[in-house]
């Protein structure tokens, strides 16, 4: 069967139509209008997913200044150098900036880069409603920014607990800026999770069934999952707050019936899976990058697999170790205990088959890999603290102390941020075409680990004698100096190290040596393209035959889309027989325009409620817009041939 | 010997210890913890040495061909110590919550009510006796060996009483009633912090805990039961007036005079105390005038406004707090 | 490092529309149903929390009255009859009767919208009042918000339908699964049906 069997007259790709005469087609379709235009219209799933990654890599940088700012205050005890009050805005900015807007956003961000890639697609499932929620998310953030630059940033720390955030004792708009940011970026997360779980599982390569997805895929789907079940309740959460603070709801005010503990049940019901919706993204990174540089699938597949869905599903049964301080039965936190010791096993399992993909291969221990082995090591610490938190005895001393913030930098940065650093070297190449340099990449390693861990692990320390978080400052003479002294120096060799890091991103892109469509001799879909790939992903729509496609003889590919039209496959959901052509959105201005509309509304409702009502109306005209058909109606007859 | 054993590593650990360290031990939660961290770093530091060691060797490239069968065997090992491990710790940290929560049960509590507020204590010492009920504030005397049942409230945000020396810690949330058992073991002294982030000052909202001897307790109880002493030196009168006439006594109490006001701290027994301001200052004559004079440069936010006073003024009342032991 | 590539099979011959779950959009409404559901979940259970939180509930006033809220829900029950036949009549992709249809969803969404406005004012507590009378309004406007956003979106589709563009295939899948999130709104009405007014008359 050719392309000239077809009964209209409709070029499509194949053995016929190849090359850089495919090429040419296909740009033209697939592209996006030089210029500005072109730029706030597109829907390209890769250059969205770009735009996210940089956006989050600012957010980062911008909370790792207001963390030194932290540190130098607290280098020194009774230090004036920042005031009460701008050092509880700089901590609450610095917990969120990097909770909200740097750590979930950089995750998703590589998911709606890579995740059409590997599975071998041309775009993502909702193209337009990606392009809306990058819009949303950096509105957002930029709100937030400047009500912190103009000194009304909120101040009641990332968790934002009540009654301190409610209208009794946060008056002004502080807390609604806070609360508010929730929702955008919330609305945002939701978007990208919805598109996730419908790519992965509609629109993988033929032949790609459920046991040879890629493991970052898999991250990916369990955390769109979490995502969907864990956002839901703190935009509740944070809607309570703004109508508690805006129309006097008693939502959390104890003397008319609410309670200051639904706060926090709604806020760590959602809290306690957001680690995780940052945390398993990283392993995804670390079975790749470990995959590509063992030469080797990870050890272990389906129990990677398994270990990746148990983690996803006990994340939402550990909230109540948060509350260990509050005073809830002793029965209720038995069980608190017990899960949130359990949640050990996956991970310990997964780390075991890391090591012994290592350990069963020949390791190419290139800068990628240091950052695994980084993870590694810190992670399991990160961890195992977390198991000590995990015991009630013990957390009754350590929540809320120095001990705790430890905990959570070494799981984050260990288990996140480490990953990320080796993803962001391993990907680069793809990305930008050109490979990160290795003797920075070298020095960036070397000053991040041993930053991170003299700053970190004196924490520990600072912790067990006494030292509370979320203090301006301390009195001398409790031990505490030399130890806040040290963290401080070593917050400075870790941010000279990311700023190393950076600097070799803006060197290799200009610089850096050209990558071909695969380097490191990777196996998965994404390198199969070229660096970076088309704005088409594919020329043909790959099929694969294995859990490492590029390790086999030859890559099969499918002939029959269309050229002219933005078309791709869809296929079935367990065993991945294509299963229908479907057209795939062009690029368009709408998602900004609805993204404004929303903005406004979102931040009309600050002030008013009425703005949910008003602000309603240039929504709907914008999403109407948005999906009002613009091309002329397709013909009746199908081409569809017996 | 337990108990040697359990300190010295911990300390070693931590640097050293100090009034606000946990590795003090000096109370019976304090001494559970240490120990129980003890084994959580045993157990936990030999699972992260074999993880080190197994990737030390992976890397680099010290084996035979393992091959699958073997390292599928060591996984189902591995997997089968972590639960083990999990599930020594879990039962040891069962185990010693319910030591903590039984230790004292037979003996008589002492029994005090702490209510929050931003960012002081108000310290209720209850009795049976309506007369032998004792009002402080920012400081805790507990006499060694009793236990102490603290009912815990607040009048605003949620804060948390805090004593690592003596135990862990719990939270006082506004519109419920917790409660927490200390039973303080060592003589000394230590300090208390707010642990739940409660606003401006939340970094100035200590309090002192002294631990003493059952006699030097109801010693140090006894006084505490006495009024203001009158003042007789006519400096220290003019201070005494100058309070009761002026904005103090509309906030503070003082037992023995007109003043009565609970919305800050009892002034009664002030100047026996180690600290003001909850905990933010030591307690001396300078820093009472330099409190006094200009609340919002010491501690800015706090609800003390600044009432104007002449030097002299200032020097008077700080002459009459100064008798208030 | 390029892998050499073999044609192995040809897409012209798959169709380019087909109903439920082959559908790409079909997902992405169990999706959006997965997080409002989870939604609905939280707020029943913060419902429950704060119900725990008082020995009488209504704390301080009557519970809703009653008669908006049956009406309410006899009437969004019986929509599912034409809601059903619109589903099937755009499955059958048969253009008049789809429109004939959701013309008919579209006038009943608008007298559910009136009824809901009595519901409001029937609700017998302000929002402000206290805790009870917060959540109460809280799921009585999350699920306004899906009545109206749906509404909306049945009635863009119906201009949809009714214009050159109603002719083409796609179409009917967007009409499907617009009936299929119908669906959803009166079936999450029910729970809440019960939490706003039978909980409080039974407890």
């Amino acid at each position: 069967m050719t392309a000239s069997d077809h009964s209209e007259d409709e070029p499509r790709d194949g053995p016929e139509l190849d090359g850089d005469e495919l090429d040419l087609v296909l740009s033209q379709t697939w592209g996006d209008k030089p210029g500005l235009w072109g730029w706030l219209c597109t829907v390209d799933h890769k250059k969205v997913g770009k735009r996210y990654i940089v956006t989050a890599m600012i957010f980062m940088a911008l909370g790792g200044v207001l963390a030194l700012m932290m540190r130098l205050q607290l280098a020194r005890p009774d230090s004036g150098l920042i005031s009460a009050d701008r050092y509880n805005q700089i901590f609450t900015m610095h917990g969120t900036t990097m909770m909200f807007l740097f750590a979930v956003p950089v995750m998703e961000a590589f998911g709606v880069y890579l995740v059409p890639l590997m599975v071998g697609t041309r775009a993502i499932s909702f193209p337009r409603l990606n392009a809306f929620s990058y819009w949303l998310y950096l509105a957002g953030g930029v709100m937030l920014w400047i009500a912190f630059v103009r000194d009304v940033g909120p101040d009641i720390g990332w968790f934002a607990y009540t009654p301190l955030s409610g209208p009794a004792y946060s008056p002004g708009k502080r807390a609604d800026f806070w609360a508010q940011m929730i929702t955008f970026t919330e609305v945002a997360a939701l978007a990208v999770a919805v598109e996730l779980v419908a790519t992965i599982l509609k629109q993988r390569a033929p032949g790609m069934r459920l046991d040879r997805i890629p493991l970052f895929v898999w991250s990916m789907l369990v955390t769109a999952f979490m995502v969907i079940f864990s956002m839901p309740a703190v935009t509740l959460a944070s809607s309570f707050l703004l109508s508690d603070r805006l129309v006097g709801t008693q939502f959390y005010n104890g003397t008319e019936g609410g309670s200051a503990l639904l706060w926090q049940h709604l806020f760590w019901f959602f809290g306690h899976p957001e680690v995780y919706i940052i945390f398993l993204p990283g392993l995804g990174f670390v079975s790749a990058i470990t995959e590509t540089f063992c030469k080797r699938p990870i050890f272990a597949y389906p129990v990677m697999v398994a270990a990746l869905v148990t983690t996803g599903l006990l994340a939402f049964g550990l909230w109540v170790h948060h509350m260990f301080a509050t005073g809830l039965p002793r029965l209720g936190y038995a069980f608190f205990t017990a899960a949130s010791m359990s949640i050990a096993v996956p991970s310990g399992v997964q780390i075991f088959c890391w090591i012994a993909t290592i350990w069963d291969s020949r390791p190419r221990l290139e800068i990628p890999m240091w950052w695994v082995i980084g993870f590694i090591i810190t992670f399991v610490i990160g961890g195992l603290t977390g198991v000590m938190v995990a015991s009630v005895p013990l957390d009754l001393e350590l929540h809320d102390t120095y001990f705790v913030v430890a905990h959570f930098h070494y799981t984050l940065i260990g288990g996140a941020v480490f990953p990320l650093l080796g993803a962001i070297t391993y990907w680069f190449p793809k990305i930008t075409g050109r490979m990160m340099g290795r003797p920075l990449g070298i020095a960036a390693f070397v000053l991040v680990f041993f930053g991170f861990h003299l700053t970190f692990m004196t924490m520990h320390f600072t912790g067990l004698m006494g030292m509370p978080r979320r203090v301006y400052t301390y009195p001398a003479g409790l031990g505490w100096d030399a130890l806040n002294m040290t963290s401080t120096i070593g917050a400075f060799i870790l941010a000279s190290g990311v700023l190393v890091f950076v600097v070799n991103i803006i060197w290799s892109l200009r610089r850096g040596v050209p990558a071909g469509d695969n380097p490191w001799g990777a196996a998965s879909l994404e390198w199969a393209t070229t660096s970076p790939p088309r704005p088409y992903n594919f020329a043909h729509i790959p099929a694969v035959t294995s859990h490492t496609p590029l390790w086999e003889e030859t890559l099969p590919v499918f002939s029959g889309l269309r050229v002219k039209e933005r078309e791709l496959v869809l296929t079935t959901v367990v065993d991945a027989v294509p299963d229908l052509r479907d057209p795939s959105p062009r690029p368009s201005i709408w998602p900004l325009l609805s993204a404004l509309a929303t903005t406004g509304m979102f931040i009309w409702s600050i002030f008013s409620p009425w703005a949910l009502v008003w602000g309603a109306i240039p929504i709907a005209i914008a999403m109407t817009l948005w999906f009002w058909p613009k091309e002329p109606p397709e013909p009746e007859k199908e081409p569809v041939i017996e | 010997m337990r108990r040697a054993l359990g300190l010295p590593p911990l300390m070693l650990l931590s640097g050293c210890s100090g009034v606000q360290a946990m590795s003090e031990g000096a109370g019976f939660g304090s001494h559970q913890f240490n120990q129980l961290m003890l084994l959580f770093l045993v157990v936990t530091g030999l699972s992260f040495l074999l993880v080190l060691a197994f990737l030390a060797l992976a890397v680099a490239g010290r084996r035979n061909e393992a091959g699958e069968p073997r390292l599928r065997i060591w996984l189902i090992g591995w997997t089968g110590f972590i639960l083990i491990g999990l599930l020594i710790l879990t039962i040891a940290s069962f185990i010693s919550d319910r030591r903590e929560s039984r230790q004292g049960a037979e003996q008589t509590p002492l029994k005090v009510t702490v209510s929050a507020n931003q960012w002081w204590w108000d310290v209720t010492y209850q009795n049976d006796d309506p007369t032998r009920i004792m009002h402080t504030a920012n400081e805790l005397h507990l006499p060694a060996g009793q236990p102490v049942q603290i009912k815990l409230g607040s009048g605003d945000v949620i804060h948390s009483l805090w004593v690592p020396a003596l135990a862990g810690k719990q939270d006082l949330i506004p519109g419920r009633e917790n409660d927490i058992r200390i039973v303080p073991t060592r003589i000394g002294h230590y300090r208390g912090q707010c642990a739940e982030f409660c606003g401006l000052q939340h970094a100035h909202m200590a309090f002192d805990v002294t631990v003493e001897s059952p006699q030097a307790f109801a010693a140090w109880y006894q006084a505490q039961l006495n009024p203001a002493r009158e003042p007789t030196d006519p400096g220290v009168k003019a201070g005494h007036d100058w309070f009761m006439s002026h904005a103090c006594s509309n906030c503070h109490a003082i037992q023995g005079t007109p003043a009565n006001g609970h919305t800050g701290p009892d002034l009664t027994h002030v100047a026996s105390r180690a600290t003001i301001a909850a905990g933010t200052l030591p307690m001396s004559r300078g820093n009472l005038m330099g409190w006094i004079a200009n609340p919002q440069g010491v501690k800015p936010g706090a609800h003390m406004p600044a009432v104007g006073m002449s030097p002299d003024e200032l020097h008077a009342v700080a002459s009459y707090l100064e008798t208030l032991r | 490092m390029s892998i050499s590539r073999t044609f192995t099979g040809d897409l012209a011959v798959l169709p380019t529309h087909a109903f439920g779950a082959r559908s790409l959009t079909w997902w992405g409404v169990i999706a959006y149903m997965l997080i409002e559901g989870g939604g609905f979940a939280v707020a029943g259970g913060a419902y429950f929390y704060l119900m725990s939180q008082e020995s009488v509930w209504p704390p301080a006033s009557y519970p809703p009255d009653l008669l908006p809220g049956a009406l309410f829900t006899l009437i969004i029950l019986l929509s599912e009859i034409p809601n059903t036949l619109l589903k099937k009549a755009a499955e059958a992709e048969q253009r008049e009767q789809a429109i004939r249809w959701i013309v008919t969803l579209d006038l009943i969404g608008l007298v559910l919208l009136v009824i809901r406005g009595f519901e409001f004012a029937h609700i017998n507590v302000r929002w402000s009042d206290n805790a009870y009378g917060s959540i109460l309004w809280a799921l009585l406007i999350l699920h306004t918000i899906h009545i109206l956003t749906d509404w909306a979106e049945s009635v863009v589709l119906t201009a949809l339908m009714m214009t050159e563009h109603g002719k083409e295939p796609r179409r009917f899948v967007d009409v499907s699964e617009d009936a299929l999130y119908w669906r959803f709104v009166w079936i999450t009405w029910l729970p809440i049906f019960a939490l706003l007014y039978l909980v409080p008359r039974f407890v």
